[in-house]
């Protein structure tokens, strides 16, 4: 290891909290790079977001820094220079140490990093007494205090409490109460808020600014999510394919990004305001082994040139603090290639007086607890109606309902003016032709043990719409239409990406033309650029099929880009319904208010002028 | 007409073969050496059965020679206590032991697959009254439920098999309903039952493929105790044919003699180890690959 050369070598005065060099992480049995010279520097205090897509090794970057590799990948080279130590050439056992007390991680899961068998008052404490040299103390003040800083009740019933007596984000909050428990230098945070609703997640990130702040944190934040990162940090590195390709201040890469990549992901990003269409990213990232050998964006590039493919771009600074792995920067920011999403015509709904579908009081209970109370709601023909509102909210119960998936609810749901029988399996073949519905998670909606072939001709099969030849010919003609070839009806579905798969999922629900397509959250599981791909086309197929369409999300931001109205749904109550322009831009409601306040965005967080600075009301939380 | 057949139908005229992908549990577990040992014992065995009355040298009760006689001169493996060829009875003796545990292991693999999945799928109380049924012939040893059985009714070959297939339902019942029960939550069962797939459909045609790797670890498990059973029962005089050429009746009515000419019943032990154990290997290297550890390949 190189690194331990480097660790001898002065490091000049020691104005960064944490100074990363050269890092390398390569793939242990081939040698395979998987990152590849990552440098950057943290000053105390100071919230470095570094975002990419899943595998670009954002997460492989942020346990780096832990001086950990995952099993398989080994760290190769570079340094990582927290102070004066280098933490890649300490001992196992003495990394151990720094974990925790110097350095300390926020996984993404909370539920998983917690032990469901403990209280979490315990947990706490053994975080405390791991690194604690005086045993004999009383922790108990030191607890209260760490509970009081993250905004949760000190009392001992609390602490009494296990893991799955918390919510969601009381437990992220535990989590961050023990990854900030012994001061440390650096923390990272990977992904903390992403299983969260929005206002939770507001809260969060909230408590995460304040106490880097506070106590003078180096944090590193790995996310997805480019509006959460910009709420949150100073400073930002892209990730792609194992390199950074932009690293700069937060709105002046949003502003000016000097990356065609970085770009691409700001117009993937839905926004709050203006409803533009959203522009996917074509194609995918190469993996680690099949990366190019020059610039690894250049086959996804629309500016590409020959010089692109030759040799891999250095990263070169274009401003103070700003720096572009990419030749073409300039033109990149003289910004007349780049492709922002044009304003989208959203289609008058249809002026027909019967409904698509309409929903009337409907009550839907699991088990004794009543879930939805008395929701009414009708979908015009030809219109995309978006349900908005938090987990929890019962916006999946009224979606399964309609299918016919859900038992329990009373009331009326009439498709085309005909009432529907509460199953599924007692309605008629045409009934359920009509209602197509595409699952939130891809991963789960299609049957590993068939081709996607098989997967889309069902319907038509079930259905008794075609057979054989002619089948087999829809089924091609479908897939062309979501994009892919009908070379992928003979693949499985672990053949394909996220992406893919939900293209398949969106060919099965339309192959035998619905009128009515019900989308639950169909592109929670998916990464920005693909979510933003996949609203392109639905918006497209809704548009010319002429289907009315009922987009299930949490993510209020979407809605702008797909729907002409929006309802939103808290706590089984509709609380406001109307035109997505007037409910966002002047909600008439309080909860609706909230909601939109919370979402993180990048023009509020462009506009806020304290970029990485607490807003005012932050401290009340 | 069923979507089971699924698996063989896929165009044969349109030429390009699918991506390379082994879509077979079975053909991806013989990569492993184990499994193929275990294949290569099994198929002697059951060409052994198969074909061991053709080419038996002598009657499977031709007396040859003297009771007990040494192997040499005209008998191979030399004589048994009744003067009989023990060659050519162990040649003769495999072929009922092995039709009736292959009968009884898959007529207990469907009934258990088909009880454990509609189990799972039903999620309600026929879930509990079918495994708590399950339960209650589980609590019987199998031997001792199959003696019961055939002292009750009598020796006959179909007693035996309904018998042992009896007790080896409840047990692939239950792996059956474990491997269904995280893929029954699955949204692709909830798709099949918005577009009204019935249900025998969804069991078979969605379910029942995505279970297939521990059902067949089970089943090859459950094929070597249908086995051993069958072979005690032999044992205990309880084959169909008291008199007739049988590996365990064999090792019964050759035991006394084993110092004096023990071929007799080491001869059908062997022959009954090497089956056991064959089978053993091949559930053995299927689950080995289920679970993905044939990444190691070649490894015995």
């Amino acid at each position: 290891m190189n690194a331990a050369e480097l660790a001898g070598q002065p490091t000049g005065p020691a104005v960064s909290a944490v100074a990363v060099r050269d890092l390398q992480v390569e793939i242990a049995s081939t040698g395979t790079s998987v990152i590849s010279d990552v440098s950057f520097e943290l000053e105390r205090g100071e919230i470095l977001g570094v975002v990419g897509e899943s595998g670009s090794g954002k997460t492989t970057v942020g346990l780096a820094l832990l001086g950990h590799a995952r099993p398989g990948l080994r760290i190769a080279g570079g340094s990582v220079l927290l102070g004066d130590r280098d933490i890649l050439t300490l001992g196992e056992e003495q990394r151990q140490r720094l974990r925790g007390s110097v350095v300390s991680y926020v996984p993404q899961d909370p539920a998983s990093s917690l032990n469901p068998a403990l209280r979490v008052g315990l947990q706490l404490r053994e975080v405390i007494e791991a690194h604690s040299r005086d045993r004999g103390s009383n922790h108990s003040e030191r607890i209260a205090e760490m509970m009081r800083e993250v905004a949760l009740p000190d009392d001992r019933a609390f602490l009494k409490r296990y893991p799955h007596e918390l919510s969601g984000g009381q437990q992220q909050r535990i989590g961050l109460a023990m990854a900030f428990a012994n001061r440390p230098r650096l923390i990272v945070l990977d992904e903390p808020t992403t299983g969260l609703d929005v206002t939770t997640q507001a809260h969060v990130l909230s408590t995460v600014r304040e106490l880097a702040t506070l106590h003078h944190v180096a944090a590193l934040y790995v996310s997805h999510d480019l509006a959460v990162v910009a709420t949150l940090a100073r400073r930002v590195a892209v990730m792609y394919a194992g390199r950074v390709v932009e690293l700069g201040r937060a709105d002046e890469l949003f502003e000016s990004a000097g990356h065609p990549y970085t770009r691409r992901l700001i117009g993937a990003i839905p926004r709050l305001t203006g409803g533009r269409s959203l522009v996917g990213i074509p194609g995918h990232a190469q993996s680690p082994g099949s990366r190019p050998p020059g610039c690894s964006f250049a086959p996804r590039c629309s500016l590409r040139i020959a010089q692109c493919e030759v040799a891999l771009p250095e990263l070169r600074p274009i401003g103070p603090g700003h720096t572009v792995r990419c030749i073409r920067a300039e033109l990149v920011i003289s910004g007349q290639q780049s492709r922002v999403g044009d304003p989208i015509e959203m289609p008058a709904a249809g002026e027909e007086d019967l409904p698509a579908l309409r929903i009337a009081d409907v009550v839907a209970t699991y088990g004794r607890n009543e879930v939805v109370h008395s929701v009414s709601l009708s979908l015009a023909a030809h219109e995309c109606l978006a349900l908005v509102g938090e987990s929890g909210s019962g916006k999946t119960t009224i979606a399964r309902a309609i299918a016919g998936l859900h038992r329990g609810w009373t009331g009326t749901i009439s498709l085309g003016g005909a009432e529907l029988q509460t199953a599924a399996r007692h309605r008629s073949r045409d009934a359920r032709r009509r209602i197509q519905y595409i699952f939130q998670n891809p991963y789960g909606s299609l049957n590993p043990r068939q081709t996607v072939g098989q997967i889309v001709e069902q319907p038509l099969r079930v259905f008794g719409v075609a057979s054989g030849r002619e089948a087999d010919e829809r089924v091609a003609e479908m897939l062309e239409r979501v994009s892919l070839t009908a070379a992928y009806a003979r693949r499985y579905p672990d053949q394909l990406s996220g992406g893919e798969r939900q293209r398949v999922a969106i060919a099965r629900a339309l192959v035998c033309d619905p009128t009515v397509l019900v989308c639950d959250e169909v592109t929670s599981a998916l990464d920005v650029s693909v979510q933003a791909a996949i609203v392109e086309l639905l918006g497209n197929l809704q548009r010319e099929l002429g289907l009315s369409m009922l987009f299930i999300t949490h993510n209020l931001p979407l809605v702008r880009s797909v729907a002409q109205r929006v309802a939103v749904l808290s706590q089984g109550n509709i609380v406001e319904v109307g035109d997505v322009g007037q409910v966002l831009a002047d909600p008439g409601q309080p909860y609706t208010r909230q909601l939109i306040s919370d979402t993180p965005s990048l023009e509020t967080a462009i506009a806020d002028v304290g970029l990485g600075q607490p807003p005012a009301d932050a401290a009340g939380r | 007409m069923s979507q089971v057949s699924d698996v063989a139908v896929p165009d044969a005229e349109v030429a390009p073969p699918p991506p390379v992908r082994g879509t077979s549990l079975l053909r991806r577990s013989l990569r492993l050496w184990r499994t193929r040992i275990g294949v290569a014992l099994v198929g002697a065995l059951v060409l052994l059965a198969i074909i061991g009355p053709y080419v038996a040298p002598y009657g499977p009760s031709t007396p040859v020679g003297v009771p007990n006689a040494n192997p040499g001169g005209q008998a191979v493996l030399g004589t048994d206590y009744l003067g009989q060829d023990v060659l050519s009875r162990v040649l003769y003796g495999g072929r009922s032991m092995l039709v009736m545990a292959v009968l009884a292991t898959a007529l207990g693999l469907i009934a258990g697959a088909a009880i454990g999945l509609l189990a799972a799928y039903s999620r309600n109380a026929l879930d509990d009254v079918l495994m708590r049924g399950m339960d209650v012939i589980m609590a019987f040893p199998q031997i001792m439920l199959a003696l019961i059985a055939v002292a009750i009714i009598g020796p006959h070959a179909w007693v035996i098999v309904v018998a042992i297939a009896l007790t080896t339902a409840p047990r692939i019942a239950r792996v059956a309903r474990g491997a269904a029960q995280p893929v029954v939550e699955r949204d692709f069962i909830a798709c099949s039952e918005a577009m009204g797939v019935p249900r025998w459909r969804i069991l078979f045609g969605e379910l029942l493929p995505n279970t297939l790797g521990p059902l067949m670890v089970e089943a090859s498990l459950r094929m070597t105790y249908s086995i051993a059973v069958i072979a005690a029962l032999a044992y205990l005089g309880l084959a169909p044919n008291p008199n007739g050429a049988d590996w365990g009746t064999m090792i019964q009515q050759n035991q006394l003699v084993l110092a004096v000419q023990p071929w007799g019943a080491v001869a059908p032990i062997i022959a009954i180890a090497l089956l056991t154990i064959g089978t053993g290997l091949i559930g053995d290297g299927i689950a080995r690959t289920a679970a993905g550890i044939d990444r190691a390949r070649g490894e015995a």
